[in-house]
């Protein structure tokens, strides 16, 4: 786990990848071709590659042509403006109409960084998993970031996938299979779960370690596919340990620890902790330093295991 | 110019107003005003114009029209069902639960339609890419889309103007349906978008200005802008909200209220 690769940066290599086996992907983006790393298909493809300037809602509608016309249009911008500048063409013109376009929205969550929060989006998955017909894939790793590009080419419809800025961990090796909507149980216990998705899967990794430090056994499921989500394999982990911890870099409203809480509630109802944003907008500073400040840490998910587990053993807190 | 094509079309077109009246008639609602004002310019496309194959509705070939003001439904579910994508006994069926004749045209439900409208400013966005690909494929089918004139008020309409200009895209050719009347009144007094041919060539594209019921106009237009390179083309069709109907003419009263039975009959009785 010494490697740290940004999801973005595996997304532009993964795209070009694509473009040499695929011809009929295309690729879109708005003035932020450097950043999101589509660049890297540009340089190689020129003719399947379109600049959009700084117009989102004009890309989507575009991209929307260019798939109803046969082709597999990838286009990427900053998730706030992908996901929320352009949600109703996302809606209308992509999701409405089941096409081909296949959103790489990168600087996903608070780890924008210094940007602060006009750029920092904490609520694109729940605007995207709201969508009927989209699929959302959130990966961990810059190996699930090549499988979930991948995936979407070959998916018939929508798909949305949340990237990156900064550094994560690779978690899998080469022979990990990406398979949508299949959560990936990273390790088990039986003291309680955390779901995670994103960046914060190798952070519960790390939160499982310490917490076995202590005797406590806790399973890890990676869930990078966030819609359609995973209900046999989170039901599953509900069911084997009692207590559920969810962790995502987004709003703990509408995301992962909300699709959680909704499927719980209605299959298999345990002690649950939503650990993400807590209903704010973040702001300026290093990512390391955000990510402590607003409780995006192995520390923090510690404490809501020992939390859960608390209240599974009826003591009420 | 061929007359006896004019009289055709012109004869064509009264039969896609008598339909807009009906559908709208029966179901109770939908958006007469501004089907009838369009009604000349998407009877010169299906009935002229489109290279089209109504059994081959996904032909790579064909020619797109993309109908962004969405709104204006009845004018395309009535030319695809004349020109025979499907039958024309379906189109009272408009509005109705189950009809493939949704309130707004949906591509997944209805052969023939192009792009899924309704969501004002989109049209024309999504007819540029599917000229994008009609170049990167080196195919030379043509894109037509109509844009209402209330409809440009949305900023995504001036995104795609751009887009289109900088990508040269001379296989677009856009109509302006300039009827001059919104929902809520007269564009120049809701929130004006005039000039606008002058908007429409700041943007870069080539701009004519027709009289959007006068058939051999709209047929020299489209002609005219077949021979356009390197940019892409607007039509603004001065047009009449309401047009062929004597009491829906200019009122705006009628942009989203179907007429009643007696008054269906009263239009019915005009258009023959």
């Amino acid at each position: 786990m010494s490697k740290k690769i940004a999801t973005r940066e595996a997304y532009g290599e993964a795209l070009a990848q694509l473009g040499r086996e695929n011809p009929r992907v295309v690729v879109l983006d708005a003035d932020l071709a450097k950043s999101t790393k589509t660049l890297v298909f540009g340089k190689q493809f020129p003719d399947r590659f379109f600049d959009m300037g700084v117009a989102e809602q004009n890309m989507l509608g575009t991209a929307a042509g260019l798939a109803a016309a046969g082709k597999i249009a990838f286009c990427s911008s900053f998730a706030v403006f992908a996901a929320g500048r352009a949600f109703d063409q996302v809606r209308n013109s992509v999701a409405y109409t089941r096409l081909n376009v296949k959103i790489g929205a990168s600087h996903a969550g608070i780890t924008v960084g210094e940007d602060g929060a006009s750029h920092q989006s904490v609520e694109d998955i729940a605007l995207m998993r709201v969508l009927p017909n989209m699929t959302v894939f959130v990966p961990a790793d810059a190996v699930e970031t090549a499988g979930a590009v991948r995936a979407a080419a070959e998916l018939d419809g929508p798909v949305y996938i949340r990237l990156g800025r900064s550094g994560v961990p690779v978690l899998h090796g080469p022979d990990f299979r990406f398979v949508p909507g299949e959560a990936v149980t990273m390790r088990e216990g039986t003291d309680a779960a955390i779901i995670a998705t994103g960046i914060m899967t190798a952070m519960a990794l790390e939160a499982a370690g310490r917490l076995q430090q202590e005797g406590i056994e806790v399973t890890v499921l990676n869930v990078h596919t966030i819609k359609p989500l995973d209900l046999e394999a989170v039901a599953g982990a509900a069911k084997a340990t009692g207590a559920v911890v969810t962790a995502e870099e987004h709003s703990i409203i509408g995301g992962l620890g909300g699709a959680v809480a909704e499927i719980l509630a209605e299959t298999y109802p345990v002690p649950l902790k939503r650990v993400g944003l807590t209903d704010t907008f973040g702001e300026s500073g290093p990512s390391s330093n955000l990510l402590k400040k607003y409780g995006l840490t192995p520390e923090a998910l510690v404490s809501a295991v020992k939390g859960v587990i608390a209240r599974k053993q009826g003591k009420v807190l | 110019m061929d007359t006896e094509l004019i009289e055709q079309l012109e004869a064509r077109a009264k039969v896609i107003r008598r339909h807009i009246i009906r559908m709208t008639g029966e179901c109770g609602s939908g958006h007469p005003g501004g089907s009838l004002s369009a009604a000349d310019i998407v009877t010169a496309l299906y009935f002229h114009e489109l290279r089209l194959d109504p059994a081959r509705p996904d032909w790579p070939e064909r020619d797109r029209f993309v109908l962004s003001k969405g709104h204006a439904a009845p004018v395309l579910y009535a030319a695809l069902a004349e020109r025979g994508f499907f039958p024309a006994d379906e189109l009272l069926t408009l509005r109705r639960l189950d009809s493939r004749l949704q309130g707004h045209p949906d591509m997944r439900k209805l052969p023939g339609v192009e792009m899924s409208t309704g969501s004002l400013g989109q049209g024309l966005s999504a007819a540029n890419g599917m000229a994008l690909a009609g170049r990167l494929d080196g195919r030379d089918y043509r894109v037509y889309v109509l844009l209402g004139d209330g409809e440009i008020q949305e900023g995504q309409v001036w995104e795609a103007a751009m887009a289109a200009a900088h990508y040269r895209l001379d296989n677009v050719t856009a109509f302006l349906d300039h009827n001059g009347y919104q929902i809520d009144g007269p564009i120049r007094e809701v929130m004006s978008p005039e000039p606008v041919a002058d908007k429409w060539q700041a943007f870069g594209w080539h701009v004519q200005i027709i009289n959007g019921h006068d058939f051999k106009q709209i047929l020299n237009a489209i002609a005219a802008a077949r021979k356009v390179r390197g940019k892409p083309s607007m039509i603004v069709a001065e047009t009449v909200k309401g047009k062929g109907v004597s009491f829906m003419e200019h009122q705006v009263g009628w942009h989203g209220v179907a007429p009643k039975p007696d008054e269906a009959e009263q239009a019915l009785a005009e258009l023959v």
